[in-house]
């Protein structure tokens, strides 16, 4: 089985460490760690973050076929997406177990089964 | 030759007692639990049918797992193979058991009963499941009662429930929630333990003058499957002290309900009580408290503990409860636990200070225990007007008959 993963977290809470300042660099160990081994175990099948919701644009379509383009995510909500795995588990409480691993501090996953995907 | 009436309590037995496990063997060895499901209820119509001719047989759990699963076989066969292939390849499952598995060696009590149970049981509970799913699925694959039996019980369509039932079903598969033992079992546990509570409470409130004399006594149902539970969980101290629990308020059924409205504990008949229950609930309570692994259910059965071995109502240590009411808000916050501390607090503080705890709940504008509560400490304090306001306030929210009859009338004590 395959899952999607989204990360949901509060923007205006996330860490906004400094490159090089050691709060910077061990946040980033604990991603490259955690990365590491997702490949390693197999689970990882791809995955990355996503820049701030303020660089979203929305794109509609309705059904005549007609689009209009606005800016920004279609609804306020305190958490955004910002981030997302695609990873191989053996089931829901597998998927699950990964999903609690993400070395985010606080934020909500959506933990969703690939119903088909054409590349795989 | 068999009677009908044999025929059918022991299908009704063998239901209650055995199709739950039988699904979950059925349903690991097959990868499916939908057609675990539907091979069960195949092989008890076929029971209903053969057995008036043939007898009831001695070994009615064994019989049911061989026939359930010659079902899921012809089910599967029926299938078309195409669709099963290209499930077995989505799923990375391996259908072809059957085929070269071995018929496990089943007898009477050889069938590994726990461990089958307790996984079903698990995913019934799974917490990516709402709660009234769990409860609804809970019923219906480890209670094996019908679809008609728990709608009738919860007081809601058949097709609701149902439709609520598929709907799980459908999670199950699609997001393949496993049907395993998980590493953090006692996490879990508390998942089951609340689904089995909402079951009995669900009895508990809604045993009224107007529940259909058919229908299934949720209560024992609870009581029933938290037994089972209770061995499947190796004694787990949360366990018997929710078995205690429901041991002790279910004791006091037939003083409970007096001519269709409800009897509060104070004016109960206490030598209605079934002591014998009692007692078995307090040894329960005392197995689990040895294990000095303290959590709410325990706490909550040693409040109900008290109430139940007071011989009056004034024999009741009200202290030692509100002091138990206090732990059980740190352990566990919640409103309603408020609500019940208010009442401990006025037996050993006064109405005033039992209003001062209401005073500070929020959220249970709805909830028309919390105004039936405070219209009572109102009227302790002498403010009438405003606790007859709270009395009908009460009754317009509650739909338990029993309840509604009670808090129809101004209390003239």
């Amino acid at each position: 089985m395959e899952y999607m993963i989204l990360l949901y977290s509060d923007e205006s809470a996330r860490p906004d460490f400094a490159p090089g300042t050691p709060e910077f660099e061990s946040m980033m160990s604990d991603w490259m760690t955690f990365n590491q081994e997702l490949i390693d175990s197999g689970n990882f099948v791809t995955g990355g973050s996503l820049a701030p919701s303020s660089s979203a644009t929305m794109l509609h379509k309705s059904f005549d076929g007609s689009t209009s383009t606005v800016d920004g995510p279609y609804a306020e909500t305190k958490e955004q997406i910002g981030g997302y795995y695609l990873v191989r588990a053996n089931d829901l409480d597998h998927a699950l177990e990964i999903a609690k691993r993400i070395p985010i501090p606080a934020g909500s996953f959506e933990v969703r089964p690939i119903d088909f995907r054409p590349d795989a | 030759m068999a009677t009908e009436p044999d025929v059918d309590d022991a299908l009704t037995q063998l239901a209650r007692n055995d199709a739950g496990r039988v699904v979950a063997i059925v349903a690991r060895r097959f990868g499916d639990l939908d057609l675990a499901e539907d091979a069960v209820q195949d092989a008890l119509v076929e029971a209903g049918e053969r057995w008036p001719t043939t007898g009831v047989p001695d070994n009615q759990a064994a019989w049911l797992h061989q026939v359930a699963r010659r079902k899921a076989i012809d089910r599967l066969r029926r299938a078309d193979a195409a669709v099963r292939r290209e499930r077995r390849a989505r799923d990375g499952r391996d259908g072809d058991g059957e085929a070269a598995d071995p018929m496990p060696l089943l007898t009477d009590r050889g069938l590994d009963p726990g461990d089958e149970r307790l996984r079903l049981i698990l995913l019934c509970c799974h917490p990516a499941l709402d709660p009234d799913t769990q409860v609804a699925l809970t019923l219906r694959l480890v209670g094996g009662l019908t679809t008609d039996e728990i709608a009738a019980a919860f007081l809601v369509p058949t097709s609701t429930l149902a439709q609520r039932i598929s709907r799980a079903k459908r999670k199950i598969r699609d997001a393949a929630i496993p049907l395993s033992l998980p590493d953090r079992l006692e996490e879990r546990l508390g998942v089951v333990l609340d689904t089995l509570y909402l079951i009995f409470n669900e009895g508990y409130l809604s045993r009224g003058a107007n529940a259909p004399a058919t229908r299934v006594d949720l209560c024992a149902e609870a009581i029933r499957l938290t037994d089972v539970v209770v061995g499947l969980s190796d004694r787990r101290p949360e366990a018997c002290g929710l078995l205690a629990l429901m041991g002790f308020v279910h004791a006091r059924r037939d003083a409970r309900v007096v001519d269709g409205s409800l009897v509060l504990l104070d004016q109960q008949d206490r030598t209605r009580w079934h002591v014998d229950e009692v007692h078995r609930a307090n040894s329960l309570l005392h197995e689990a408290m040895t294990a000095r692994r303290p959590g709410p259910f325990q706490l909550q059965a040693i409040i109900a503990a008290h109430h139940a071995n007071a011989r009056e109502p004034d024999d009741t240590d009200w202290g030692r409860i509100n002091a138990l009411y206090e732990q059980l808000a740190q352990m566990r916050p919640s409103p309603v636990v408020e609500v019940n501390r208010a009442v401990a607090v006025t037996m050993v503080n006064g109405p005033t200070a039992g209003l001062q705890v209401l005073d500070e709940i929020d959220g249970l504008d709805q909830y028309h225990l919390f105004h039936a509560t405070r219209s009572e400490l109102l009227r302790r304090a002498g403010r009438v007007e405003e606790a007859e306001a709270a009395r009908m306030t009460a009754h317009a929210l509650a739909t338990n008959p029993a309840e509604r009859r009670l808090l129809a009338r101004r209390p003239v004590r």
